[in-house]
């Protein structure tokens, strides 16, 4: 079982995001599960939504509270929610930014004894709004999911993308995707091993 | 949306479902969690995939139930779904459809029931109506929400009375998963068209709802009585038909999981089955013998096959997602009364009020109290009791200590409405 938490704000398009990863999974075969939390419905207040990917049918609806990935689609929620909560050291997580990690206020990571490559950030708003047009950043992060975590193709991705939005704002979505999985593909920049890499200091998240 | 193997929103998923078995009326008022199934079925109606029939957009869940009466009572096979405030704001019209013996179909997308007002998941509203004469039907996965919406059109026509399917709101409504939809041949084959017992009808004027004095009261309230007793046989007949024409096994009255040889078993209604059951595998890991039984028909109540399924247990305890103030369990109380004389110990385990999440960390733990015969009559799982004592402790010190949601919220760090 691959269990995959994603916060952002109530607008952001944050269960969509679950649900086409879940379509994502279930094209290739396998069982997913896609879901809601349940708290606040208010445009703009924090929310997570979750996705549950296995071999077997999963039965479990229980939220994810021990994630093995997470995607935090809103890098201003770091300060605010505990979303690294439950996370544990070979987690898999990625962060819709165009800052730096070290700009971000992240050596509260220091000494969890993160893998570098398995901590990445991506610009996803920026790819949508370059290839989309809004700052719709979901397309973007499930490609760089793709890419970062292997649990799904990027074939996947476009085609659960194409399922759901269809013509052009379909296409577009997918080269935003397509391009957040070529960053990703790439290696993580040096800051990342400096900064995981630094001596262990108690977690606070 | 094809037919076959998907990957849907359980409402949607229930949406196609309902339209194959060819509704000819369907009304609606949208409310969380149920408005996206009926806005499924309007633009299948819409679109004219679903014909013939007529969406009426009513003004409040009493005019819906009271259009459904209407229909059904014309002779037209009718739905309509609904959360919460809204099936207490159809309960006058809910007895009437029973009395009546109209096969309406519904979904309650299970909600909370204010105040406090919350939209998350219990069983408070179709619990609340336990008692109205429906049949309760309650499903623990989307597949079984198609499955059960098909059968229970079967049902309901059959007994001529009308039928709830209880669907987790937001925890099954809500959910994307893997659904098998059955084909409309499929339906077709297993769903006969709707003949009804009694029609209004312009050429043939008859009267339905006569006023019934002491004379023949008791005797027609009897038959409604019987005909649920009657569905205690149709229900697994129609699973067992329904199992042959579709190859997948749904409905009926109890899921029993584990149970034949458990010293200690959960009862439970609805999605944490699922939960449950993911539990009870890993106690079985280490060879604790427990087991889970669900419970799929609440009304008419199977007491004979929970008193076989649990009546060898030496613990029980009822996982309840509804609360009566003053007694406990809901619940608990039928599965006390079916196991009379067993000795089995019935304990009783409030859980997942408001949409409080029931954790599988939770479920060991209820498991592991129980097992240590440390369980009292009556727990509630994860309550912050330290939140309650702020609140009487106010309430000890001044008379004038306000509204208790809006203080616990503020205890809380919460935003509440209302001076800050």
């Amino acid at each position: 079982m691959f269990e995959i938490r994603i916060h952002g704000r109530g607008g952001q398009g944050v269960v969509t995001a679950a649900e086409l990863l879940s379509v994502s999974a279930f094209d290739e075969g396998r069982f997913a599960q896609a879901f809601p939390s349940f708290g606040s419905e208010r445009t703009g207040a924090p929310v997570a939504s979750f996705c549950r990917i296995d071999d077997r049918p999963i039965r479990s609806r229980e939220p994810v509270t021990e994630p093995d990935a997470l995607i935090i689609v809103d890098p201003t929620l770091l300060r605010q929610v505990d979303v690294f909560g439950g996370a544990g050291a070979d987690a898999y997580i990625l962060i819709n930014t165009t800052r730096s990690l070290d700009e971000l206020g992240l050596d509260r990571l220091r000494g969890r004894g993160l893998q570098p490559e398995r901590l990445r950030t991506v610009p996803a708003t920026e790819l949508a709004r370059r290839h989309v047009g809004r700052p719709l950043p979901n397309a973007a992060l499930l490609g760089g999911f793709a890419a970062l975590t292997g649990v799904v193709s990027l074939d996947a991705v476009i085609g659960a993308i194409r399922a759901r939005f269809a013509g052009q704002t379909g296409e577009a979505n997918a080269a935003a995707a397509t391009e957040a999985y070529e960053i990703l593909e790439r290696p993580p920049e040096p800051e990342v091993r400096a900064l995981i890499s630094a001596p262990a200091e108690v977690f606070h998240g | 949306m094809a037919d076959g193997l998907v990957q849907t929103e359980g409402s949607q998923a229930v949406a196609q479902a309902v339209a194959r078995c060819r509704p000819e009326v369907i009304c609606a008022y949208p409310i969380s969690p149920q408005t996206h199934i009926v806005e499924g079925l309007s633009a299948l109606v819409k679109t004219g995939d679903l014909a013939p029939c007529e969406f009426v957009n009513v003004e409040s869940e009493f005019a819906a139930m009271s259009v459904a009466i209407g229909a059904s009572a014309a002779g037209a096979r009718a739905y309509t779904a609904t959360a919460s405030q809204g099936l207490l704001y159809m309960t006058e019209a809910l007895y009437n459809a029973a009395g009546l013996g109209l096969p309406i179909v519904m979904t309650v997308a299970n909600r909370a029931i204010g105040a406090p007002i919350n939209i998350w998941n219990d069983h408070s509203d179709s619990m609340s109506q336990r008692d109205s004469g429906w049949i309760q039907l309650y499903v623990e996965s989307n597949q079984e929400a198609v499955d059960v919406h098909v059968q229970a059109f079967k049902l309901a026509e059959q007994l001529s009375l009308p039928v709830m399917v209880c669907m987790d709101g937001f925890i099954l409504t809500h959910a994307y998963e893997r659904v098998e939809l059955p084909t409309q041949g499929q339906v077709d084959r297993f769903l006969p068209p709707f003949v009804p017992r009694q029609v209004l009808d312009p050429a043939d004027p008859v009267t339905i709802g006569a006023m019934v004095g002491p004379e023949a009261f008791t005797e027609v309230k009897y038959l409604g009585h019987l005909k649920q007793m009657q569905a205690l046989d149709r229900i697994p007949e129609i699973a067992a038909g329904f199992e042959q024409e579709f190859g997948r096994t749904s409905g009926g009255l109890l899921h029993h999981y584990r149970t034949h040889d458990a010293h200690t078993v959960i009862v439970a209604l609805g999605s944490v089955l699922g939960t449950v059951q993911d539990v009870v595998d890993e106690l079985r890991g280490d060879d604790v013998r427990v087991g889970c039984l669900g419970i799929r028909t609440f009304r008419p109540w199977p007491a004979d096959e929970v008193r076989a399924a649990l009546g060898a247990a030496q613990r029980v305890v009822v996982l309840e997602k509804a609360l009566s103030a003053g007694i406990g369990g809901i619940v608990s109380q039928n599965v006390i009364t079916a196991l009379q004389g067993t000795g089995a110990d019935v304990r009783t385990a409030i859980a997942g009020l408001g949409g409080r999440p029931i954790t599988k960390v939770s479920l060991r733990s209820l498991f592991d109290d129980a097992l240590a015969d440390r369980l009292q009559r009556l727990t509630f799982v994860d309550l912050d009791r330290s939140l309650v004592d702020r609140e009487l402790e106010r309430m000890l010190h001044s008379r004038g200590s306000g509204p208790h949601a809006e203080n616990m919220l503020r205890d809380l760090g919460a935003v509440a409405a209302g001076p800050v």
